[in-house]
């Protein structure tokens, strides 16, 4: 029976069921189940968190000033993006105002952590959905140079004998038995597409970007004393400058300034000249699969991030747009206030929580965690071992957010669908320039394509943004002006007894808000919404789907029981997760356990 | 040039006996104090990030809570090429980026450390967000290192006692002893939700 859900979905659960199990210990835990019919399209999907989580309980009490310290241990690859959205959430709650360098430098390692995910994303998570690398072996060395030339001519590693050399090391690497990283892909899968030669330039820049992505982290390490997990301070940023000291250590001098700027430049140049070929190129072979565009066309949302200017969150001093666009109507751009109750709410109704009553919906600060774990009456297996969901019921740890009552898209894609749709000019340039290489329609933006070459324009984007704050940081410190910290307010005696705040960031994966509310100079009740939690969420009470679910619909599976599309679909959004998929067969017996990043 | 000595302990610490790695390289600063081509890291979850830490190191040495169906509290000790082999072996891994994709991702590269030792410790208790190490978890730390310090010795790494680099460790807010003591009660923060919500008593 097809039922249409209120945001325009048509869902049918008569075809077979295909659960994919993704397993991690860290946020963005989910499993996804999906109804397949006769021709291989898919009816229906059902996202699912598996892990429960909740911040409250582990920093009531503590020291606000403390609880970047926690929020950077959340996950496993945002650190500096909750540690940066805790920073702000506690300086918004008592009032601390910091100074020029500490934004621009903060903005640099956000910026940094953006072009760090989305490369690594793009290449090491990604691409292995799109480009095969066993049949890269099968490549001609002398036309995949000619090949790179024409895609990519200011790169210079093109020589022929530099991919021979590759794809020997490739080589090596495969017939030693330990295909290791590539070992768990559907190689002869139909669904791939590229030439040999296109595998091999693609998996080539693979290895690139692993020796790259070593040297971007040297921005975090710089400013923020180590990396992994960099220091973070309420107030400002942890590194004093001395632009005339000297030596690797103690304060940020120029030639540790020198050494940041050399990698933004390495960044930029690999973006143009690499990562954005790569996009269109492998775009090129996959024109003709625009599935996957699921709620971006109708219901996108994000908070905005990147301010000019240190304390101004308003929506015009933000270098990444905010705003909501609901309904599919492009011409008006929402703003968000994230402060409202009104706007942004998070429903439990198919959710294993309560709030004691039905279709009742919470605003962050007023959030409660109360865990309600039942299954439905259809579920299949048991408590512990579950066969297969019931959507109708509670069906996921992951609680549902809207933006006034609108299940919505968060990530690289909604941030440039607002900002097309705001006419910011960067933005406008970039989507209107990649639709005219490629030949697209607006329309192709609303895809699993779309989300993935979104991520590659902003890499690129985040890299000039990246390059302006650098050269505001070192305008300001030759002009005199080195402070990186306002110490007012650190003594709690200067607080007032309560207090709340919300800090906002965009995440490479979308929008992160954080709520805190501070009382007697403690933690009384601390909560997140992030990204994975907006798209991959669970039916509402009026049955509304969220962005993983939407996205999947449609789509045509060359082979049910292997789904490469449904990886490809839900990878586009970079969830936070290394999984294992489980797919049954009809009678729930297990086909295929195979372990897929 | 000396041997590059790398001493990493992995793992979640919010998540209990997660925290297993963490909190051995953790004790093994307080205690000792090595040469300057050794290097004391938290590693968190972290995956990619940790690759240019194992680009300069020729030894290898990870601490980490393994699930590997034993008793609670054993350890296990792994070393040379089955250490990425025991990694993977895991019914899931317990990080983001399993830690065998970081190996193998430094020997694709060319710079896998030559050395490989993995001291691991089953877990008791993993599913207590927020919780510190079990008893007979933390009661392995110390054994841990010593086992580290032993094989480090017969490698030609010697330790001092007294405090060592902990530069790269975590933030002082959690480190094990503020980090478990800092924890709320459960009369404050209810461990399965928020007490005011309850409904009342059925």
């Amino acid at each position: 029976m097809v039922v249409q859900t209120p945001n325009g979905f048509d869902l049918d659960t008569a075809g077979k069921r295909i659960v994919v199990d993704p397993v991690t210990r860290i946020e963005g835990h989910m499993r996804c189940e999906v109804n397949v019919d006769d021709e291989g399209y898919i009816r229906n999907a059902v996202s699912t968190g598996t892990m429960w989580r909740g911040l409250e309980v582990i920093l009531k009490g503590r020291d606000p000033r403390d609880a970047w310290a926690f929020t950077e241990r959340i996950c496993g690859v945002c650190t500096g993006t909750h540690a940066l959205t805790s920073v702000r959430a506690v300086e918004d709650a008592l009032g601390i105002m910091i100074p020029d360098n500490a934004n621009s430098i903060r903005n640099i390692m956000q910026l940094n952590l953006q072009i760090h995910d989305h490369i690594v994303h793009f290449y090491h998570l990604h691409a292995l959905d799109w480009v095969n690398p066993v049949n890269a072996l099968r490549a001609d060395p002398k036309a995949t140079s000619e090949l790179q030339q024409a895609v990519g001519p200011n790169h210079p590693l093109s020589s022929p004998g530099y991919f021979r050399d590759v794809q020997n090391r490739l080589k090596k690497f495969v017939e030693s038995g330990q295909l290791g990283l590539f070992k768990n892909g559907y190689w002869d899968n139909p669904a791939y597409l590229l030439p040999p030669e296109a595998d091999l330039m693609a998996t080539t820049h693979y290895l690139e970007a692993l020796d790259l992505q070593k040297d971007i982290v040297k921005v975090h390490t710089i400013f923020g004393g180590k990396n992994p997990h960099p220091n973070w301070l309420v107030g400002g940023v942890p590194c004093p400058i001395n632009i005339d000291g000297v030596g690797a250590t103690g304060a940020i001098n120029m030639e540790r300034l020198n050494m940041v700027s050399s990698i933004i430049d390495r960044c930029i140049e690999f973006n143009r000249n690499v990562y954005l070929p790569d996009v269109v190129a492998i775009g090129g072979f996959y024109k003709n699969w625009l599935y996957g565009g699921g709620l971006s066309s109708q219901a996108v949302l994000a908070y905005g991030d990147i301010p000019e200017h240190p304390n101004d969150f308003s929506a015009e001093q933000l270098h990444l747009p905010r705003g909501a666009i609901i309904n599919g109507n492009l011409s008006e751009v929402h703003d968000v206030d994230v402060r409202d109750p009104e706007q942004v709410q998070e429903f439990v109704d198919h959710s294993w929580y309560t709030y004691g009553e039905p279709g009742k919906g919470l605003h962050p600060w007023d959030g409660v965690t109360e865990a309600r774990y039942e299954l439905g009456p259809n579920a299949k297996g048991t408590r512990t071992n579950i066969q297969e969901i019931d959507e109708a019921a509670k069906y996921s740890w992951i609680k549902a957010p809207r933006w006034r009552g609108h299940a919505m898209e968060v990530g690289p894609l909604a941030r440039y669908i607002i900002g097309y749709a705001k006419g910011h000019e960067d933005i406008t340039d970039q989507v209107t320039g990649l639709l005219r290489t490629m030949d697209l329609p607006v329309d192709a933006l609303f895809s699993t394509l779309g989300r993935t070459a979104a991520r590659a324009l902003e890499s690129e984007y985040c890299g000039r943004l990246q390059k302006y704050f650098f050269d505001k940081l070192v305008r300001n410190c030759i002009n005199g002006d080195t402070t990186t910290a306002n110490v007012e307010k650190w003594d709690p005696s200067t607080w007032p007894k309560e207090a709340r705040g919300v800090g906002m960031t965009e995440a490479p994966r979308g929008a992160l808000g954080h709520w805190v509310q501070v009382k007697d100079g403690r933690i009384e009740n601390y909560q997140c919404v992030v990204p994975t939690t907006w798209n991959g969420s669970p039916r509402d009470a009026q049955g509304n789907i969220g962005a993983f679910e939407a996205s999947l619909l449609n789509t045509r599976m060359e082979r049910p029981e292997e789904p490469v599309e449904i990886l490809r679909t839900l990878h586009s959004f970079d969830p936070c997760l290394a999984c294992s998929t489980h797919v049954m067969s009809e009678d729930g017996a297990e086909l295929t356990t195979v372990k897929v990043r | 040039m000396g041997q590059r000595t790398l001493i990493l302990g992995i793992g979640n610490v919010l998540w209990a006996d997660e925290g297993f790695g963490v909190r051995c390289v953790e004790r093994l600063a307080d205690r000792y104090r090595f040469g300057p081509g050794v290097t004391l890291l938290d590693g968190g979850t972290q995956g990619l990030y940790l690759l240019p830490f194992l680009e300069e190191a020729d030894i290898l040495v990870v601490f980490d809570a393994v699930d590997y169906g034993l008793t609670p509290g054993t350890l296990k000790i792994v070393e040379g090429d089955k250490v990425p082999a025991f990694l993977g072996a895991k019914k899931m891994s317990l990080h983001q980026t399993g830690f065998q994709d970081v190996i193998a991702t430094a020997e694709l590269m060319g710079y896998r450390p030559e050395t490989l030792l993995l001291i691991g410790c089953q877990p008791e208790e993993l599913e207590d967000y927020g919780g510190g190490l079990r008893d007979v978890v933390a009661a392995q730390i110390d054994p841990a290192i010593e086992i580290a310090l032993d094989r480090l010795a017969g490698w030609g790494i010697a330790a001092e006692t007294g405090r060592g680099d902990d530069s790269l460790l975590a933030d002082r807010a959690i480190l094990r002893d503020a980090y478990e003591a800092g924890r709320p009660d459960e009369d404050s923060a209810c461990r399965i939700g928020d007490a005011r919500f309850f409904p009342a008593a059925e």
